[in-house]
């Protein structure tokens, strides 16, 4: 068997690198020097508890402690953030990452460092810290932390990582507070601290019975010699309190009673009102426009066009309408005539793409990786299938359409947004504006969904020139026309495959020829490339996978779950097809490829752990009734996919008639997570995925035609409503591997499993999605 | 003149465009945000208020025709700190995920409730229909309007 031809190092983060989890003792490279100093304002209060963390100590003026903790971070970090820029990738450095203010009152604040955009990080995080602070979650109050790197950190959201990035971080932070506290008491009470320990929000001592709130406890802990502080031990998880438990959302109350929490809801004394329209096809100019007789109608303060600066991800060109109100801005833009110059917008045309994909063969231009003896395998196999698979553009369609609240005055800007990485936004406003980054403040919102759209902050861009431009505060809101024709797509793609079975039924070959897009002939477009280590290429002897790219220049960007969210519809698929041509049990064939329990990737904690995965497709099989005889018509499938250091095995249970008209009547969803720190919102999360998968895989498809998009608004472009969605129980297996994140990895499951139990009830293959595409039709 | 009765306060305005749709003289006139906009054409649910006590989508309905009506918005739902039982349940279910469609689910669920305080799921999914959400908290919803009925009776 020859080895592996793993390709050349690409410019983007290799898969296994992404998923590292940054905090891990065996990964992190010892501290670097320059970086410690650079974080250090206050040596004296300032002390390094190990050689990774360091405690900062203050008194709060009014009386309180604040105590900060800076945690090394390794910047060849997130998926989401590397496929939006792959050069991110920074050594090591230090960052603050934690902050606990506890106030004479005994109440405490918990500064929220990461954009809350549904994911329950506001909630989920803060419970860590307060785990280990032994705080009681009644007296503890969530805040967002501000916007600046230098005291807070990278503040992002995106590939799923939030939580496992922050997990140590966090608890080493609770404890850290936690044992000044303690230190603090014992110094009152002259006792040894190792004597102490706590309850919620009060330090004891039992052998006096001597007791001290936290509250009462604050001016001293702030006078602590941190040099002295032994370094705090974490709490064993069976004396958890809080992590484990179901914690309702900080902000619920604000959100049912309708506060203004959200980037929409800004407003600020003497507010305007802006649109954006650019080209339909990305990168049409403005040739003509008759601003004229838009600036004379009612409302309209200044019409005027922008050249921008020709990236998607900053500003392209278009009219920006300002006026008293968002209906004077709406009445106006239907008055807008633009002529565009289209010389150099894009051209695209998935559906010319698709005819040239279908005319390719099983070998792709450029080979990624190739292991074993792939065709003789196949010319020598008692049995092989072959399949033809496609996926369509969607729209992240987050409910809050792009938007953002801005002012420039006096050479300097603020703005109010609903962003998954406010501290991004800086560097580029200050570019865009041409004004120094130390001019540019920006607060984060909350955001009405993100999927990954909000990753990129051009609206933020045109918010913030558009403001410039009239030097006026003003509020950019796009409409959801706007939100869909200039998002940056979930790309399409095409894979061509090919499977061989031995006389036993036991899978030896497997062939994938990838045709995905590239906006430079070189590398694929964000979200549209697949890994060489992708499943199951590190399980099947003889493999080969290559890749075609076609041209592409529409934006494309991270959608949910980015990659997987296709790739698990056409591998899982495929895999089905296999096990049925073999005439196998779905989960007995899994499982013989999956053998026995190793991490796949050696010295890779975060990789796929085929003990897990077994695990999880047991607990699927079991909990949703396998093997089980269904109704006529009924059928039952099973897919499994490894994603963001998540392992998920979903079965679908559907119905088809006659008319084949679909119902998804269950779903039951298996995950391996680690430890669930807060199983109301993953449970949550896992619904959610589940919902969006459905409703993705169903019923939604873009048409990329002549560079256009289209559908552009919710009529046509038809998420799920609840009367078609199904039943959905959530499992969790209870593991003590390092915890990570949920709301992407449930979702890539979810279509194949459909499909699998479709062609269980009908016999049917789905290899193209949507459904309503392949002439299946949805209950109303 | 525009004359509406907004949360039980009293409107009159002459500065609105008689052709303003309704969730905008709410947003941007009344500082009114918790109603959202999410497509304005009526096919999201976001912008669900109650015009005399029926539901109704903010976006496709013009101050003209809201004039002289009551409107209730999701600011108005609670008597004072006294939440709604919907409010409730939904705080205690943990409903939302982003939360943006939340003001609208709930005003079509609270406009369910008072015409059909007893509602079978069919009913409920009949009546839900029209409220798209994004992050997909549809089975919770059900749960939080079941809950809220249940609640309701024993309150009773
Ligand atoms: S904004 Fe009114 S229904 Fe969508
Ligand atoms: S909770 Fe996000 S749209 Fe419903």
């Amino acid at each position: 068997m020859s080895t592996p031809t793993n390709r050349a190092k690409r410019a983007s983060v290799p898969e296994s690198a992404l998923l590292l989890d940054p905090y891990l003792d065996s990964i992190i490279e010892p501290a670097d020097h320059r970086a410690i100093e650079d974080h250090t304002p206050q040596p004296d209060r300032f002390a390094q508890l190990d050689r990774r963390g360091f405690l900062r100590a203050s008194a709060l003026a009014g009386g309180g402690l604040m105590v900060t903790y800076w945690m090394p971070v390794r910047e060849a970090r997130a998926n989401a953030e590397s496929d939006v820029n792959p050069s991110a990738a920074r050594e090591n450095s230090f960052e603050p990452n934690a902050y606990v203010r506890i106030t004479p009152d005994g109440y405490i604040s918990l500064f929220a460092t990461a954009p809350e955009i549904g994911q329950g990080v506001k909630t989920s995080l803060p419970m860590i810290l307060a785990e280990e602070l032994d705080a009681d979650w009644n007296r503890v109050r969530v805040e967002q932390a501000p916007i600046d790197p230098q005291v807070y950190g990278r503040q992002s959201a995106g590939g799923s990582r939030t939580l496992a990035s922050s997990w140590t971080a966090l608890r080493k932070a609770g404890a850290s507070a936690r044992a000044l506290l303690i230190e603090a008491a014992a110094q009152r009470w002259q006792v040894p601290s190792s004597e102490c320990t706590t309850e919620p929000c009060v330090v004891v001592h039992p052998p006096t019975g001597l007791r001290l709130d936290y509250g009462a406890l604050t001016d001293a802990a702030a006078r602590i010699d941190l040099a002295k502080l032994a370094e705090p031990t974490l709490k064993d998880p069976k004396d958890f309190r809080i992590l484990g438990t179901r914690v309702t959302g900080v902000d619920n109350r604000a959100l049912v009673t309708g506060q203004p929490l959200f980037g929409i809801d800004q407003t600020l004394p003497g507010l305007l009102h802006a649109a954006y329209v650019k080209c339909p096809a990305r990168g049409g100019r403005v040739a003509k426009a008759n601003l004229d007789e838009v600036r004379a109608l009612p409302g309209v303060r200044n019409a005027f066009s922008l050249t921008g600066t020709g990236m998607p991800t900053e500003v392209m060109p278009g009219v920006a309408i300002v006026a008293d109100s968002t209906w004077a801005v709406l009445r106006a833009r239907e008055a807008l005539r633009i002529e565009w110059d289209e010389s150099s917008a894009a051209k695209d045309s998935f559906s010319k793409a698709s005819e040239q994909a279908r005319g390719l063969g099983p070998r792709g231009a450029e080979t990624l990786r190739e292991t074993g003896e792939v065709d003789a395998t196949f010319e020598g196999a008692p049995k092989t299938v072959e399949g033809f698979y496609s996926y369509p553009f969607v729209a992240h369609a987050p409910l809050e359409p792009q938007n953002c609240t801005a002012w420039f005055k006096q050479g300097a800007i603020e703005l109010w947004a609903p962003t998954q990485t406010p501290d991004r936004a800086l560097p580029v406003i200050a570019k865009v504006l041409d004004i120094p980054q130390d001019r540019v403040t920006v607060h984060q919102t909350r955001a009405g969904g993100g999927f990954g759209r909000r990753l990129i902050n051009d609206p933020m861009c045109e918010a913030a020139l558009i403001s410039q431009r009239v030097g006026a505060p003003i509020k950019l809101l796009w409409t959801r026309e706007d939100d869909t024709a200039h998002d940056f797509y979930r790309v399409g793609g095409f894979h061509r495959l090919r499977g061989a079975l031995n006389a036993e039924g036991k899978l030896v070959a497997w062939q994938d020829h990838f045709i995905s897009f590239s906006h430079d002939g070189k590398s694929p477009v964000s979200g549209g490339n697949i890994s060489e280590t992708e499943f199951p290429a590190l399980l099947v002897e003889n493999f080969h996978l290559s890749q075609s790219l076609l041209p592409l220049a529409t934006p494309c960007g991270p959608w949910r779950a980015p990659r997987s969210n296709a790739i698990a519809f056409v591998v899982q698929c495929f895999m089905d097809e296999l096990a049925c041509e073999a005439g196998r049990d779905q989960v007995e064939f899994w499982l013989e490829l999956l053998g026995e329990p190793r991490w796949l990737e050696s010295g890779n904690p975060y990789a796929l752990h085929t003990g897990r995965a077994a695990a999880v497709i047991r607990l699927a099989a079991e909990k949703s009734g396998w093997g089980e005889k269904l109704a006529p018509r009924h059928g039952r499938g099973l897919a499994f996919h490894f994603s963001h250091a998540g392992h998920f095995a979903e079965v679908a249970e559907v119905h088809v008639d006659e008319s084949k008209r679909i119902s998804v009547t269950r779903v039951t969803v298996a995950g391996d997570i680690g430890p669930v720190i807060n199983p109301s919102g993953a449970e949550n999360q896992c619904e959610g995925a589940v919902i969006d998968g459905l409703s993705t895989m169903l019923g939604l498809a873009l048409e990329l035609e002549d560079g256009r998009i289209s559908p552009l608004n919710f009529d046509r472009y038809r998420l799920l409503r609840m009367p078609q969605t199904p039943r959905v129980d959530v499992h969790f297996v209870k593991s003590d591997f390092a915890p990570s994140g949920v709301g992407e990895p449930a979702l890539p499951p979810l279509a194949p499993a459909v499909c699998n139990a479709i062609f269980a009830a009908t016999g049917e293959r789905v290899r193209s999605l949507p459904l309503v595409g392949a002439g299946f039709r949805t209950r109303a | 003149m525009l004359r509406l009765l907004v949360n039980g306060n009293r409107i009159e305005r002459d500065d609105i465009d008689p052709d303003t749709p309704l969730l905008w003289v709410l947003r941007d006139s009344l500082n009114l945000v918790g109603t959202k906009y999410g497509c304005g054409i009526g096919a999201c649910g976001a912008c669900t208020v109650h015009l005399d006590g029926r539901p109704v989508r903010s976006c496709s309905i013009t101050a003209k025709q809201a004039d002289g009506r009551a409107v209730t918005t999701i600011e108005g739902l609670a008597e004072g700190s006294d939440l709604h039982p919907l409010q409730r349940a939904w705080i205690d279910l943990d409903v939302a995920q982003c939360g943006y469609c939340q003001a609208g689910q709930i005003m079509s669920a609270a406009a369910l409730l008072a015409k059909n305080p007893r509602p079978s799921d069919a009913d409920i999914a009949k009546a839900m229909a029209g409220n798209l959400c994004r992050c997909g908290t549809y089975l919770r919803i059900q749960q939080a309007i079941r809950k809220a009925t249940s609640d309701k009776r024993e309150d009773a």
